[in-house]
């Protein structure tokens, strides 16, 4: 007989092989999306929160973890939006940060910002050279969550994905 | 319906219209931003804020509950019905406009998802804690624009004076109390305007004497009445393709 954790439990396990659309290299796991997951014997509920709020990434997780579930037999599935608690950056693991710096990614520097409109952009080290000799270009990227940096060392362009 | 209903109706209606005509404003900048990173910088302003349109819309409707989504309440509503604030549909006349619009706006919503987050009313606190991280770049980005712009040439200066004196005529109407506004006030639900009002000038005020610019005249406070011209051609544009063939899908 399984029962409703042991399928919570798989469900958790098959969201860990989500790869993240844009960034590959990380799951929508790691990243901290999905934050709760409830099976009643019958539907399968999860509760997800946007990472930015217009991110059209969202709609992909969504379709994505309806198919990942279908696979495993579960098509009565319901998925809610929570806003409550806020998404932050401080959910990725150590280990997706680390991921997403090998992959040329510089991960989000903690505490960096402040929430002050007014305050300094942050110092991000190259995820390249390590070196602390970058520049912001623009705070906005190619998705919501990163800027654009560039190391006055290697002389490479980067991006930086935003604490938050 | 009841009163309290109503009035989170009404409050996210405001809301959300303004996100979500401000975001249609900014969209119409794609492939038009002065360089490439501005381009990409203003349409993610146009994401953020077409999902915070989205979320209060949303809201909106199950407050109601008479069966309407935040797609019917973008798409099938008239002018007349439309909440925004009125700053928010001004054209993208230039850059600077599209600065100083931006500037007064992200300033009026940073001080009010400062407050909105401690909201007694749980899904509005998770809102604001949620926008107010979003609403903080927009801020940062546009209140360097207007420093920039001020301080750069003649030229910029000029531009951005005079996208600041003739937007200026519309901050009474995004700073005024709204009739519903007490019930939610009493609740807990919303911060009081006024208070925002004060901290949104000295605010502006503050960014104003760094850029160099010069603070207009207030205009008088019964200037404005309605919606201008605008949002008519905006809507237009935005709900040609659902109201030309109801329930397409893509």
């Amino acid at each position: 007989m399984v029962s409703a954790s042991d399928i919570e439990a798989l469900v958790w396990e098959r969201l860990a092989l989500i790869p993240d659309p844009e960034i590959p290299v990380i799951s929508i796991l790691e990243l901290g999306v999905v934050r709760n997951v409830r099976y009643d014997g019958k539907l399968l509920e999860l509760d997800i929160t946007p990472t930015y709020t217009g991110c059209p990434a969202m709609q992909l997780f969504v379709a994505e973890i309806k198919a990942a579930m279908h696979d495993q037999g579960l098509d009565q599935v319901k998925i809610n939006t929570v806003y409550s608690p806020a998404w932050t950056t401080d959910w990725l693991t150590a280990e997706a940060k680390e991921k997403l710096r090998r992959y040329g990614i510089a991960p989000p520097v903690k505490n960096a910002d402040s929430g002050d409109p007014f305050a300094e952009p942050p110092l991000v080290p190259c995820p390249r050279c390590d070196s602390d000799h970058t520049r912001l270009v623009s705070q906005f990227g190619a998705t919501a969550c990163k800027s654009l940096y560039t190391c006055q060392d290697c002389k490479e362009p980067f991006e930086y994905f935003k604490h938050f | 319906m009841d009163n309290l209903q109503n009035a989170l109706f009404q409050f996210c209606l405001r809301q959300g219209d303004t996100h979500l005509i401000l975001g249609h404003r900014l969209s119409e900048m794609c492939s038009r931003g002065p360089t490439l990173e501005e381009d990409i910088a203003l349409t993610n302003l146009a994401l953020d804020h077409i999902g915070q349109a989205e979320a209060f819309l949303r809201l909106a409707a199950e407050t109601e509950g008479r069966g309407r989504t935040e797609d019917d309440l973008s798409y099938l509503r008239s002018v007349d019905e439309f909440c925004n604030a009125v700053l928010a549909e001004q054209p993208n006349t230039d850059f600077a406009y599209v600065v100083a619009r931006q500037f007064f706006l992200d300033v009026y919503q940073c001080l009010l998802y400062q407050r909105l987050q401690n909201s007694s009313d749980p899904t509005l606190a998770g809102m604001g804690a949620r926008f107010l991280k979003e609403v903080v770049y927009h801020q940062r980005h546009s209140a360097a624009w207007v420093e920039r712009l001020g301080q750069g040439t003649t030229e910029s200066h000029r531009r951005i004076q005079t996208a600041v004196n003739e937007l200026w005529r519309y901050t009474p109407e995004l700073l005024s109390t709204q009739p519903w506004e007490a019930a939610l006030i009493e609740k807990g639900f919303i911060p009081d305007t006024r208070e925002i009002a004060l901290e949104w000038t000295v605010q502006v005020i503050r960014v104003f004497s760094r850029a160099g610019l010069r603070r207009p005249e207030d205009p008088p406070t019964a200037s404005y009445a309605g919606h201008s011209d605008h949002l008519a051609h905006i809507l237009a544009e935005m709900q040609y393709l659902p109201r030309t063939y109801p329930d397409a899908k893509w």
